[in-house]
């Protein structure tokens, strides 16, 4: 009874509520961060230094006036931001935080689910959740969200065959497409595929920044072109929603790379025997501490790098990430079945 | 008794958004329901214990042809209701025709299949356990021809469709 | 101009689209207006709509005594007010033949190029800004807030200065300000180094800036472009060495020039000119004569009957001004700007054509406009 239902439904909702905090303070954090850069000092008055901050902005999003555009396409306005926010959240369910751990007696592992499909779940739950952009931009009828979500559109189905290329290739190497095997396979391998596979997780992190909209390929939602893009109509709660989608969008992305890249759960450098002293940190904290190095560097990179114009975008996605991908995927396969095997 | 009631819902919501897509007027809408379906569509292969094939029909289907669509959709001018045809019934021969081919091919299928000659043996006799590897197994042995043709195809239609776009540029 | 409304043998009919950017738009640095004609996301035509901050400056001022002008003249360029006020006085003393003491005149050239520097600095935070690149922005802000300081303590305000009058300055220097802006030079060296850092070698910026918006130096002139537009189109034309005014007879500086024409040659040009503008402030500052700050000015500012043209290199480029004075009163009779960003604004329309939307913005931000000027 305990181990078939209380806790999976205690494990959902540890996720979700962890989720939605994390969310709410990567938007603090990359404030923050992005703040320190350019030499600001960010919010600092909801609570000392503005650890409050998320709070305050939740709740006046929360009250804000929720406007629907007159002429706008109700039933697809209201569903758009939903689209957008529902596969952010339920992809968490593959994620492994950390390995099988005994609360109480019980054997607990970290993760909501192991299914053997994971990756591929996660990709394609993933790609459910461009249309969240693409209907804000038709349902708003205006002209930005319309370029918006046209570019959104282009961007997203580009970007996603290069990343789902490098995906493949750490298929290759692990033989499984359950997120839980492929952390186990590198433990078993000894070594994070960000080492043997360099090509593709830089090929992934370029193609996951353009895939969560992220600086230097924010054209979506690009200010200073489109006004804000997609969401351009969209106020309030409803506004809200694409914001944590954004973000929860980034920390799956960040917790893929972690998985697939840098060992998950795994203390640095399974290797070196007498790092073994490492492992007294427990799995989930190496794997915190991997994901929020990586969402540092999306905010790093968005303090420094100028945006992307949208033809070069597509360019760099099909003429550059495309190929760079098919060779690492047919070079991997090659090295697996003449030289290892 | 339970995977019967969630097949026969999931049937009903299928064929009622297949309905809706062409019943509905807005061009945006259709698709919408389209994508509904074909999500039912993968909720039928979880049903049948294909993870695999269910996850590749929502990246594949929904995911990205359906968005090329919406794209295509949103490029032409559809704020303006397709003007009705003088004739409309001009081409009801064809659809007749067409709807009879689907049909006897339905028929041909349930025929074949209820007398016991499904195509795929049991999963136990693969050599290969999981269900990924059965597909892929499957796909590089006994259905190798039809899958190289079907590839051809698309590299053909891919020549052909640069072909077209460069004509313009 | 060619009409792609309907390409040929396209299946669907593929309508031109049009997007209002603007007056109230992030990236349009103020109040512009640009229609847009989109195939896609080209730019078919843009037609630049102006006016939405127009004041009356110019009728204003035939309403003003002379010396109540200087106070006008803050609200057009107000990015550089104090260059507004150096021109304007100038053109005054040259209708009236007044003499300006050496001290002033030095002093002037530090304003200038003080203003110079802080309108580049916003240029250079705006442009990055537009296109995508923030942190510039700040970092430009955190340096043009060492100017306004200056500023400040020059003549007590940050933003509208009124910081000259007919024949000089208000007041002499303030103790040891001279090496407040020597001080302010030493920092903003570096500083100018470190937005170079951000975008000068980037690829993205090289990508979103080379090639775009070329315009040919004769056709530069045809459009009346000036300063850096005009020089990043390789045109050797700056008021400053050609027609020289306040002290720059006596200053050692070069003109950058570009050769491309692009949107990328107009952003080194400005980087250069920064550069320029620290050199002139420290030989400006080390050598400030002593001596009085005005010359021999009438109480009552009534110049002979008339007229007189003279402009000065502002920051955004050739700013003239055009006083006639029918001899009998205290206003001017007719009282005209020329000011560079109105001009400028000219070539928008031709640069932005063939371009995306993303590249307007860009364009916007490589012409270098302030809305005050423009409308006046």
């Amino acid at each position: 009874m305990i181990d078939t239902f209380v806790i999976p439904l205690v494990k959902i909702l540890v996720v979700l509520n962890a989720t939605l905090v994390a969310v709410s303070y990567m938007v603090l954090l990359e404030r923050k961060v992005i703040a320190w850069t350019q030499s600001r000092l960010g919010p600092m008055r909801v609570g000392p230094y503005g650890v409050l901050q998320p709070i305050a902005d939740a709740i006046k999003l929360m009250i804000k006036e929720d406007i629907t555009p007159v002429r706008a396409d109700r039933w697809v306005f209201t569903l758009a931001p939903i689209i957008s926010m529902v596969p952010a959240l339920i992809v968490y369910a593959v994620i492994p935080f950390g390995p099988t751990v005994t609360i109480f007696g019980h054997a607990v592992p970290l993760y909501v689910t192991d299914i053997n499909v994971g990756l591929l779940y996660i990709v394609s739950v993933a790609s459910v959740g461009v249309y969240g952009i693409i209907l804000a931009g038709y349902a708003s009828n205006s002209k930005y969200p319309l370029l918006a979500s046209l570019r959104a559109s282009a961007q997203l189905i580009s970007y996603e065959v290069a990343v789902t290329l490098t995906l493949v290739s750490v298929i290759l190497m692990a033989g499984s497409l359950s997120m839980v095997s492929i952390v186990l396979a590198q433990e078993q391998a000894r070594v994070w595929y960000g080492f043997v596979q360099p090509l593709a997780f830089g090929i992934f992190f370029i193609g996951s920044l353009a895939e969560t909209n992220r600086a230097p390929f924010d054209m979506p939602e690009a200010e200073q072109e489109l006004t804000g893009g997609f969401h351009t109509e969209y106020s309030g709660m409803r506004f809200a929603l694409f914001f944590l989608a954004e973000y929860a969008n980034m920390i799956v992305v960040s917790s893929v790379a972690t998985t697939l890249f840098l060992g998950g759960w795994l203390r640095p450098f399974p290797n070196v025997a007498w790092l073994g002293v490492l492992d007294l940190i427990p799995g989930w904290i190496w794997f915190l501490v991997k994901s929020f190095v990586f969402l540092y560097i999306f905010i790093w990179v968005r303090a420094t790098l100028p945006r992307y114009r949208y033809d070069q975008l597509m360019r760099l996605g099909w003429k550059v990430l495309i190929p760079l991908a098919i060779l690492n995927l047919v070079a991997t396969a090659i090295v697996k079945v003449w030289w290892l095997a | 008794m339970g995977e019967a009631i969630a097949f026969y819902t999931l049937a009903a919501f299928i064929l009622g958004f297949a309905v809706l897509v062409i019943a509905t007027k807005d061009t945006v809408h259709s698709v919408l329901f389209l994508v509904l379906d074909f999500l039912f569509v993968a909720a039928l292969y979880v049903l049948l214990e294909a993870p695999f094939l269910a996850v590749i029909q929502v990246l594949v289907y929904a995911g990205g042809i359906v968005v090329l669509y919406l794209f295509v959709v949103m490029l032409v001018n559809l704020k303006r209701p397709p003007e009705a045809h003088q004739d409309p019934r001009r081409r009801t021969w064809l659809g007749f025709g067409l709807s009879a081919a689907i049909l006897a091919e339905l028929a041909a299928i349930a025929l074949y299949s209820s007398a016991g000659a499904a195509p795929a043996g049991p999963a136990a006799a693969l050599p290969v356990a999981g269900n990924t590897e059965q597909v892929g197994w499957l796909l590089y042995t006994r259905y190798l021809i039809p899958f190289e043709i079907a590839s051809m195809l698309l590299l053909v239609a891919m020549i052909g469709a640069i072909v077209l776009a460069k004509r313009e540029l | 101009m060619d009409a792609p409304a309907l390409r040929h043998g396209a299946m669907f009919d593929t309508n031109e689209l049009e997007l209002n950017m603007g007056p109230q738009h992030p990236s349009t640095h103020g109040v512009l207006r640009v229609v847009l004609r989109l195939d896609g996301e080209k730019v078919v035509d843009a037609d630049v709509v102006i006016g939405y901050l127009h004041r009356g400056i110019e009728k204003l001022s035939e309403n003003r005594n002379y010396t109540q002008i200087v106070l006008l003249t803050d609200r057009m360029d107000y990015v550089a007010a104090a260059t507004n006020n150096v021109g304007y006085c100038e053109t005054v003393e040259k209708l009236m033949a007044i003499e300006v003491p050496r001290r002033a005149r030095y002093v002037r050239t530090i304003v200038c190029e003080l203003q110079r520097i802080a309108s580049h600095c916003l240029w250079v935070g705006t442009h990055a800004m537009d296109i995508g690149a923030m942190t510039v922005f700040l970092y430009a802000f955190r340096e043009r807030e060492l100017i306004l300081d200056l500023f400040e303590e020059l003549c007590g305000a940050r933003l509208t200065y009124n910081s000259q009058r007919i024949g000089g300055l208000p007041l002499d220097i303030p103790p040891g300000w001279d090496r407040k802006v020597l001080a302010f030079v030493e920092v903003m060296t570096g500083k100018v180094e470190e937005y170079e850092a951000l975008l000068t070698e980037n690829r993205i910026w090289l990508e979103r800036t080379k090639g775009v918006g070329v315009i040919e130096g004769p056709e530069a002139i045809a459009l009346g472009l000036s300063g850096p537009p005009l020089r990043g189109s390789g045109v050797p034309r700056d008021i400053r060495k050609d027609e020289p005014y306040a002290a720059y007879d006596e200053m050692q500086f070069e003109v950058p020039l570009g050769k491309a024409g692009d949107t990328y040659d107009r952003y080194v040009v400005r980087m250069e000119e920064f550069r320029q503008s620290l050199r002139i402030i420290r030989q400006a500052a080390e050598g400030i004569p002593e001596g009085p700050v005005v010359g021999k000015v009438p109480r009552l500012i009534k110049p002979p009957a008339g007229e007189t043209y003279h402009a000065i290199e502002s920051p955004k480029g050739e700013l003239g001004y055009f006083v006639v004075s029918d001899g009998k009163s205290t206003n001017p009779y007719r009282f005209r700007v020329r000011p560079p960003s109105f001009c400028n604004l000219q070539a928008l329309r031709r640069l932005c054509r063939g371009h995306l939307v993303a590249d307007v913005v860009a364009l916007i931000g490589s012409l270098d406009v302030v809305l005050g000027e423009v409308d006046r």
